[in-house]
């Protein structure tokens, strides 16, 4: 009836797993109290959980991962900790546990925090910036959402009932093979995958189609701001590549459920394919990641540099080759895995030629920034870090690349360290920086910044007192994911890199405060005109928080720097645009598509992953009834009349007009 | 070659067959990405609905804001292109001559369908469902010779059977060529009959496919009996997996226009449906070409 689920699932004799996965508990069911007894189940449904706006679910996104980064983050403190700890000795984890939780670990920031962050900025800010009213298709957009929201309960899910997979973040085989792992562990992580790598797949398409296809009269490719161009790179990347991880996992999961043999040892499996197919794909996510935190860069230092962004077109075509050359140094992965010495040096020359369009960029921000009249407001502070971390992140790369260096560094503790110095430097940083950069267009008010700015010294003080050591520590020959060791060397580099966690959970909380304090003074704090940073860009010329159709009037685009250039004019010309013609917009009817049919996806992988096949089939039933009722939908969108958009926009304008009584005259 | 951990310097012979392998499968996937990004490409249409200039004033931070102050070098070189700014102005080096003037055609073109955008977001998921058979394909060109002693391909596959699959695929394709027809005409005998022709034709396909697995297994020789009938099966199963859910499909689409009539948003449904099933025809060319034609040859 419930197929291998029992009672034994629940690990009751783990305090550590009992403890946390109570309190996660405990916090979870408070709020959904909370939620229930304030009567905020209405408003969450109507205005968050079935919406299908765009801006909604993006900040959604945004909200999973920064969720999902809490959980991430506790176990790094674990692990780190626990390497403080094990010098001859066992520690506080056991091996099957510490592995489970690096695994977790990698799982869930690559997949739960990094990829929901950038898909969630891009979701946001995206449509915004080419003057849209929404996405392509936006209740496909909701369901992707929920398609990742799934995959995240699901490995969460997995810290209670059962196990989570052992063998690292990605599954290699013969370790992850039935024979090998026969628990419900990397079942648990191939579903999770699955379901969510195909929202983030649905994501790609909607994103892709968006930024090709729909966009404001006069808004042409060389006029899209360096978001939408890293976007749209970033996507391409997404449907070029998700494809090969869903086959590869799907390959895997043959293997396991059904006794197939494409990566076993018998029978003619093949171990070093899984490593090309999962590596085919694993290197391109690489620039998915840091495609769109590149964006963000590019925006957040024009605009704070009060310049156009320097090599506006090289940047484009950096970005483009970027895009085209992430599918060709996969196998740099795993050069000691036998490929020969003159396959080995084309991929570490291509390896290494991928980091020049990437230094084409560095520089191009350089310019950019020399020169100009710099705002050094948090969001400059997070990509000045990036700059210095993130050059200090590809050397180490570039160094990696050759393959003689890599015999000796491969898989210790160096490599380590160069992933989470770009991931980190990169990635997150990026991530934090479009965070603080979009808040006030999201919400209205702009976050603190002085705790902004304190949050940023934490972090990236913590990065590098973490992360350094670890570099040493590779260079000493210590490897990865050890449990426990017995070199006395290297026991105080592992103490100074705990110290740096700690000085990173700093940086966590300040942000958590930066939060509250933040929407405790919002009145203070509120962004009235809608343009908090002189902006360039057309989100600034929308209100803050935008209205459900972004643009009472859609824009027309003139040149790049869309929205400086009109302000510019009308700076210029000492003329104020007269009010336009208002007219009735459609806007899509939200839907509650997304929801139920990730409901129905979260019974379907969980009966999978316990062999419950009843449960399995009324998932699937589930989600096809659930897109045929949506597909027998009679009104799909509703009118918002020209009066109402004309009273909204009428407020905003009134606003504009105010702050435009204290300016000065422009000469 | 079977560990993570293939010796420094020891070159198994294996390692070269697995790397040209891999050059096989990144073509593959290189030209899948190709294609996309080459057809990604196209000139877009203008979208959205209106063009009137938008009403916003120029403006500055309100009070309690950081007040910024464009630099005297910004103004000039504004990317709005004031005539001032200049071919000298180094901040306009990368930025295409002046901003000004190109482009009006594409303001004044009209917006992008619904349909197009439809059917061009369809191309798109289309593009990466190949690239997932392109996995497949390339799995089984790296296991298509690990028979482990077991029945290689010309022992297994019945030409004469797989040209009927073929047959009932390709006129199935036509069937659903003329469908098409018959919504554009609002012919409803046309289209019904043309759906339910496709459908026969789909499920004979399905039913013969099923019939070689199934003898297939019976005889011993199913997914677990080596490497190459895994990636077989896996191989042509997704393919078959595919038609069955366009099966289900082509019916709800039957039932959609019967209940509903023949409105906009069914018909770009039907499009995408349409798209999809000549999409699944092309890769079974290519499946019976690689997989059994040249498995039977060999």
């Amino acid at each position: 009836m419930l197929g291998k689920l029992t009672w034994s699932a629940v690990p009751f004799d783990q305090p550590i797993v009992m403890i946390a996965s109570g309190t996660v508990g405990l916090v979870a069911t408070c709020a959904l109290g909370l939620i229930v007894f304030k009567g905020w189940v209405p408003y969450l449904w109507r205005e968050w959980i079935t919406s299908v706006d765009h801006k909604r679910i993006g900040v959604m996104y945004c909200l999973l991962a920064l969720v999902m980064l809490l959980r991430g983050f506790s176990d790094a403190i674990l692990m780190r900790s626990q390497q403080a700890l094990a010098y001859r000795s066992d520690g506080f984890l056991p091996p099957e546990h510490y592995n489970q939780i690096f695994s977790a670990h990698g799982t869930l920031m690559i997949f739960f925090v990094a990829m929901p962050f950038v898909i969630g900025l891009m979701n946001f800010a995206v449509p915004l910036q080419l003057g849209a009213r929404d996405v392509a298709f936006p209740t496909l957009n909701s369901v992707s959402f929920w398609l990742t929201a799934t995959g995240a309960l699901l490995v969460n899910i997995s810290l209670v009932v059962g196990e989570f997979a052992r063998p690292g973040w990605l599954p290699y085989p013969p370790l992850s093979e039935l024979t090998y792992s026969p628990g419900v562990g990397v079942d648990y992580y191939l579903w999770a995958l699955q379901i969510s790598g195909v929202g983030t797949l649905l994501s790609g398409v909607n994103l892709v189609t968006t930024i090709l296809k729909i966009h404001a009269p006069g808004m042409t490719y060389l006029r899209m701001p360096m978001f939408c161009w890293t976007s749209l790179a970033s996507n391409l990347l997404i449907v070029a590549a998700f494809p090969i991880l869903t086959a590869t996992l799907a390959m895997l999961l043959l293997d396991r459920y059904l006794g197939f043999h494409f990566f076993t040892n018998e029978a003619g499996g093949n171990v070093m394919m899984f490593m090309n197919l999962i590596w085919a794909w694993g290197h391109p996510e690489v620039y998915i990641l840091i495609l769109p935190a590149f964006g963000v860069f590019s925006e957040v230092v024009s605009t704070f540099s009060q310049k156009p962004l320097f090599g506006y077109r090289s940047m484009v075509a950096a970005t483009m080759v970027i895009c085209v050359l992430a599918f060709s140094v996969w196998l740099h992965h795993f050069f000691t895995m036998g490929a020969g010495g003159d396959v080995n040096a084309i991929f570490g020359i291509l390896s290494m030629i991928i980091a020049v369009p990437t230094g084409v960029k560095v520089f191009n921000w350089l310019f950019t920034m020399y020169g100009g009249r710099i705002v050094y407001s948090s969001p400059v502070l997070w990509a000045v870090g990036f700059m210095v971390t993130f050059v200090v992140g590809g050397m180490t790369g570039v160094l990696l690349a050759v393959p003689p260096a890599d015999f000796v560094l491969h898989n210790s503790l160096f490599l380590v360290a160069h992933f989470h110095n770009v991931i980190i430097g990169g990635v997150l940083f990026g991530a934090f920086a479009g965070y603080s950069y979009w808040f006030p267009k999201a919400f209205g008010f702009r976050l603190h910044e002085g705790l902004g700015k304190a949050a940023f010294w934490f972090w990236i003080t913590g990065f590098y007192v973490a992360f350094m050591p670890l570099y040493v520590l590779g260079l000493m020959g210590m490897t990865r994911r050890m449990q426990h060791y017995d070199v006395a060397a290297w026991r105080p580099w592992l103490l100074v890199a705990a110290v740096g966690v700690v000085l990173i959970l700093a940086g966590i909380v300040t942000q958590v405060a930066q939060l509250v304090v933040s929407i405790r003074q919002r009145d203070t704090l509120r962004d009235e005109v809608g343009d908090p940073w002189n902006g360039r860009s057309l989100e600034w010329a929308t209100a803050s928080p935008p209205p459900a159709f972004n643009f009472a009037v859609l824009p027309n685009v003139e040149g790049e720097d869309a929205y400086w250039s009109i302000k510019e004019t009308a700076r210029a010309q000492h003329v104020l645009r007269d009010e336009p013609e208002y007219d009735e917009i459609e806007v899509p009817r939200n839907s509650a598509t997304g929801f139920v049919c990730a409901f129905f996806a979260t019974i379907m992988g969980f009966a999978l992953i316990w062999h419950i096949w009843w449960m399995v089939g009324l998932g699937l039933a589930g989600s096809f009834a659930t897109f045929v009722v949506f597909a027998w939908r009679d009104r799909t969108e509703y009118t918002i009349p020209a009066e109402e958009v004309a009273r909204i926009d009428r407020a905003n304008r009134a606003a504009r007009r105010a702050a435009l009584g204290q300016l000065q005259p422009a000469e | 070659m079977s560990g993570p951990t293939g010796g420094g310097g020891a070159e198994p012979p294996a390692g070269r067959a697995v790397a040209s392998r891999a050059g096989l499968l990144g073509a593959l996937l290189g030209a899948g990405a190709a294609a996309a990004a080459i057809f990604a490409l196209r000139p877009a249409q203008g979208g959205g609905r209106g063009g009137e200039p938008v009403g916003v004033l120029a403006l500055q931070p309100g009070p309690g804001q950081t007040r910024l102050q464009p630099a005297p070098a910004v103004r000039h070189g504004g990317r709005g292109g004031a005539p001032e700014g200049g071919r000298n102005d180094p901040n306009r080096v990368g930025h295409g001559g002046d901003g000004r003037g190109r482009g009006t055609d594409h303001a004044e073109r009209q917006p992008a369908s619904k349909r197009i955008i439809a059917g061009y977001g369809f191309w798109i998921f289309l593009l990466s469902d190949i690239i997932m058979f392109a996995a497949f394909f390339a799995a089984y060109a790296v296991l298509v010779g690990e028979t482990a002693g077991g029945p290689a391909g010309r022992d297994l596959f019945d030409l004469r059977v797989t040209a009927v699959e073929t047959a009932c695929l390709l006129l199935s394709s036509f069937t659903c060529g003329l469908a098409s027809i018959g919504v554009q005409a609002r012919n409803g005998r046309w289209f019904y009959g043309a759906m339910a022709a496709t459908f026969v034709l789909g499920a004979a396909f399905i039913a013969l496919e099923l019939r070689e697995f199934a003898s297939m297994v019976a005889d011993g020789n199913g997914p677990a009996r080596s490497a190459f009938l895994s990636a077989f099966f896996a191989l042509v199963g997704l393919h078959g997996l595919h038609v069955s859910a366009g099966l289900l499909w082509l019916l709800t689409m039957m039932a959609q226009v019967f209940a509903k009539g023949y409105r906009a948003d069914i018909l770009r449904r039907v499009l995408c449906f349409s798209l999809f099933w000549h999409a699944l025809d092309i890769i079974w060319v290519a499946l019976f070409t690689v997989v059994y034609l040249m498995g039977a040859g060999a």
